[in-house]
This record gives C-alpha cells, sequence and structure tokens, in this order.
C-alpha cells in the first residue's frame, strides 16, 4: 500500500517533533539517562524516516523491527534509572538482553514460536513498564500529573504492537489496508503523547 | 496588448525549457550547503545584503556550471532514456542558446562572487572550474574516478560560503567540504547503478562497469560513513550545541543503518533508500549547521 500525501505529511510531523525532543534534551537530567532517552527518540526519529522513505513494505523488514525494539526498551529503561534506582542494573541487562535476543530471533534460524515468545515478552515487560511507572510515580506524587501522558503513549505502542502482531500471525483484529491507514496518524500520537509527558512533569 | 501577451508566453516557454537544464533539486541542494558553510561562521545573522549576495551569486554560478555541463554532454544525454526528454537533447532548445545561457549565468555569478569577496570569488570559480571543465569536459568520458572532481566541485559551495564568513580557509571548511565530497558518490554512484545500461549505451565509463556492482555499493556504504564521520567532527570543532550533535548522531545513525543494509541485502530498493536519506541528511545537517547558536 502506498503512502498518501497525508501519511507523509504525519510522518515529517513526527520526525520533526522527535527531531525536537532531540535536540532540546531533557531538563536536568544526568547524561546516561539523556543517552537512553536519545535512543529511544532515535529510534522513533530513524523509524518514521525510514518508512517515509521506503514506505509501509518497510514494516516487514527485520532491521526495522529491532531497531523499533529500542524505542520501548530504551524509554523504559530510562524512566527505571530516574525513577527506581535500586533497579537499575537489573533493567539495564534486562534490556540489553532483551535487545540481543530479538535481533537473534530475527537474524538467526529459530523457531517461529520462540521468536514470537522473545519479542512477547521483550515488548510486554517494556510496555508494561511505561504504562504502569508514570501511573506509580504520579500516584505517589513524585511528579506532575502531565507525565501520565507517557502512558498513554505506552499503551497505543502497546495496541500498535498488538494489532500488528495480530495481523502477522494471520488473525487480524483490524484488516491490513484499515491498520496501515490508521498507523501514521498513531504513531504521531505516540510521539505527542511521548514528548508532551516528558516535558510536562 | 497582443504583444505583451505574447512577449508573456514566450517568457513562460523560456523559463519552462530553462528550469530543467539547473536541476533545481540539486542546485538548491548545493545552495543549501553554501548558506550552511556561511551561517556556520556566523550565526545568527541577518545581514541581508550579504545573504542576498551568497545566495544570488552562488544560485547563478552553480546554474551556470549545470547548464554548461547539459551542454556539453547533449550527445550523451541524447542516447540514455533518463536524459533524452530533456530540452536540449529533443531539439526544444538549440546548443547555441544553451551555451549562452550558461555562460551568462556563469559570469553574472562569478562577477557578483567578485563583489563580495575576493576569496569567497577565487572559491566559487575553483568550484565551477572542476565541475565544467576537468569532471565534464576532460574526465567524464575518460574515468569513472572523474567523479572525485565532480565531488570536489560539489563541495565548493560550503566551503565558498565559509569563507565568505570567516574571510579564511580553515580547517572547518576543509572537513565541510570532505563532508559533500564524500556525499556526492552516494548520490553519483546509485544513479550509475540505476541506470547502468543507459551509461552503456553512452559509453561513460561508470563504477560499476569498472569495478562492479558490489564494490560500488561497498564504495557508497563507506562514502556515507565518511560523510557523517566528518560533518560530524566540522560540528564538534564548530561548538555547535549539544542537542543539535546528539541529532546529527541519531540521524547519522540512521545513514548507517541504511549503508550495512545496502551490504548485506543488496538490492535497487535499498540503494535507492540510501540516496534519498542521503540527500534528507545532508539536507538536515545543512539546516541544522544553519541554525545553531
Amino acid at each position: 500500500m502506498k503512502l498518501t500525501l497525508l501519511d507523509r505529511l504525519l510522518f515529517l510531523s513526527t520526525a520533526l517533533l522527535t527531531s525536537y525532543q532531540i535536540a532540546v534534551g531533557i531538563e536536568g537530567l544526568g547524561s546516561i539517562p539523556i543517552f537512553v532517552y536519545t535512543l529511544g527518540f532515535g529510534a522513533l526519529l530513524v523509524s518514521g524516516l525510514l518508512i517515509l522513505i521506503l514506505g509501509f513494505e518497510v514494516l516487514r523488514s527485520a532491521l526495522v523491527v529491532v531497531v523499533a525494539t529500542l524505542i520501548p526498551l530504551s524509554l523504559a529503561c530510562g524512566m527505571v534509572w530516574e525513577y527506581l534506582p535500586a533497579w537499575r542494573g537489573v533493567y539495564v541487562v534486562y534490556a540489553v538482553v532483551g535487545f540481543l535476543a530479538i535481533g537473534l530471533s530475527r537474524f538467526a534460524r529459530m523457531s517461529p514460536q520462540i521468536a514470537t515468545l522473545i519479542v512477547a515478552f521483550v515488548h510486554g515487560v517494556a510496555g508494561l513498564t511505561i504504562f504502569l511507572l508514570p501511573i506509580g510515580v504520579v500516584a505517589a506524587q513524585r511528579t506532575a500529573a502531565g507525565f501520565l501522558l507517557v502512558s498513554l503513549g505506552g499503551a497505543l505502542i502497546g495496541l500498535m504492537g498488538l494489532l500488528l502482531s495480530f495481523l502477522r500471525m494471520g488473525s487480524p483484529v483490524l484488516g491490513q489496508e484499515k491498520l496501515l491507514r490508521a498507523f501514521p496518524l498513531l504513531f504521531l500520537m505516540i510521539t505527542v503523547a511521548y514528548v508532551l509527558g516528558f516535558n510536562w512533569r | 496588448m497582443n504583444g505583451g501577451s505574447s512577449r508573456l508566453q514566450t517568457v513562460k516557454r523560456k523559463i519552462r525549457l530553462y528550469l530543467p537544464l539547473i536541476k533545481s533539486l540539486q542546485t538548491f541542494l548545493l545552495l543549501a550547503t553554501g548558506l550552511a558553510g556561511y551561517m556556520s561562521a556566523r550565526c545568527p545573522i541577518f545581514h541581508f545584503p550579504t545573504l542576498l549576495g551568497l545566495s544570488g551569486s552562488l544560485f547563478l554560478a552553480i546554474s551556470g556550471s549545470t547548464v554548461l555541463n547539459m551542454w556539453w554532454d547533449r550527445d550523451i544525454d541524447a542516447k540514455m532514456g533518463r536524459t533524452q526528454k530533456r530540452p536540449l537533447p529533443s531539439g526544444e532548445l538549440s546548443a547555441q542558446e544553451t551555451l549562452r545561457l550558461g555562460l551568462v549565468l556563469s559570469v553574472i555569478g562569478m562577477a557578483w562572487s567578485a563583489l563580495l569577496s575576493p576569496l569567497y570569488a577565487v572559491v566559487i570559480f575553483a568550484g565551477w572550474f572542476f565541475d565544467v571543465v576537468v569532471y565534464t569536459i576532460w574526465l567524464k568520458r575518460r574515468t569513472c574516478w572523474s567523479i572525485v572532481w565532480g565531488g570536489i566541485a560539489g563541495g565548493m559551495p560550503i566551503l565558498a560560503g565559509r569563507a565568505l564568513g570567516t574571510g579564511s580557509i580553515d580547517l572547518i571548511g576543509i572537513l565541510l567540504t570532505l563532508s559533500v565530497l564524500f556525499w556526492i558518490p552516494t548520490h553519483i554512484l546509485t544513479f550509475a547503478m540505476r541506470f547502468y545500461s543507459d551509461y552503456q549505451n553512452a559509453g561513460v565509463p561508470t563504477f560499476p562497469s569498472c569495478y562492479g556492482f558490489p564494490v560500488t555499493r561497498a564504495t557508497i556504504a563507506a562514502s556515507s560513513v565518511l560523510a557523517a564521520l566528518t560533518i560530524g567532527t566540522a560540528s564538534v570543532l564548530i561548538g555547535v550545541q549539544w542537542g543539535f550533535v546528539r541529532l546529527l548522531a541519531v540521524l547519522s545513525s540512521g545513514l548507517l543503518l541504511l549503508a550495512i543494509g545496502s551490504l548485506l541485502r543488496p538490492n535497487e530498493q535499498v540503494n535507492f533508500s540510501l540516496f534519498k536519506y542521503a540527500s534528507l541528511y545532508m539536507l538536515a545537517s545543512m539546516i541544522l549547521l544553519s541554525i545553531q547558536q
């Protein structure tokens, strides 16, 4: 399916928004969380640009699946680094091993079931972290309520991941055309939620 | 009334014919590099007359050399499917008119640049000379290595802009020139692969015809990475804000990813995507260099 002009504008807006976020950084953070968040927003930016240039077909590429894994893993890792210092070491190990495992699942010969399990587990844990952690820290009044938008972004990216997975498994909730039509807007909404969430806290 | 309307029609027709002669996208990108070179030395700057002079003289000089390139290569263009519909090989414009146009644009562009600064004018002239005489007339039909000279010519606008801003040729200017020089193969070699048979028919030696596709892909990948490295180093030396350096690093990683992809899974789509991404990357880098403070 070809990208429409509106799709291109939406992906371009996503790219500009992520570029802005990468350039301005996040105030008051040390170099490690900035690096990790840059990885996450950078993966959003590069994925958006690749789709803009290559079209929706790129979503089938193993390389893009691996790059896209960086989005939830890095954002979750950065949030754990900031708010759950006791879990930093464990989470960094989980993120690195998870990323390598997904890379392996895409490029090594592996049964599709195991590959799907790896992807589901790694994305699942990172997605839950992004969704639940802001709710926890806002409830504990450690940060402003605007941070809940990151949870919204996490929920949306999780939803998008699930819909794409169902589609790949052959039992689509939304047909391919409908899903791809919604994809650019969903991608922009996720980015908006993340950018606003990280800046309004 | 009729005479005025007919003159207007003639002007419109001429513009329609002349526009393809200047390869507007390529000219715009090279103009952007010139502005970025200048801004890298003097940003933030709102000195309108100098910016107008830089933009105008560069546009005219680049357009002039491109038109002269088209004039010289009209026989090759006529043999290639991609270019045979251009106004000159298709017979819509005469060779003499095209030559006149190329010379007029070049002379006005260089004269205007001499009014701005002698050093700036020398660099502009060097770019014109490398492009028209060394690359187009002397080497293009003799060796596939002519692209190096085409690349050096392509690097001159950014060096000229920098020289106009600083009043000298410095290490940063040379690094910026190298970044454009390394970016050029991504552009030229991708076209050489995509239109391989066209170039073969026209008898123009290219990297793919001399060294094969795998070596050409490796050259494109290596030069893309070198372009990213040199522009990154130049940005750090210029003192670009860390946020912009971070952004440049992210954009470079995308370039690296596509370069690796083109080596591991070579196909036309990946190659052409690398070319498109590299153009976007170059434009984004130039914008970043222009708005840095």
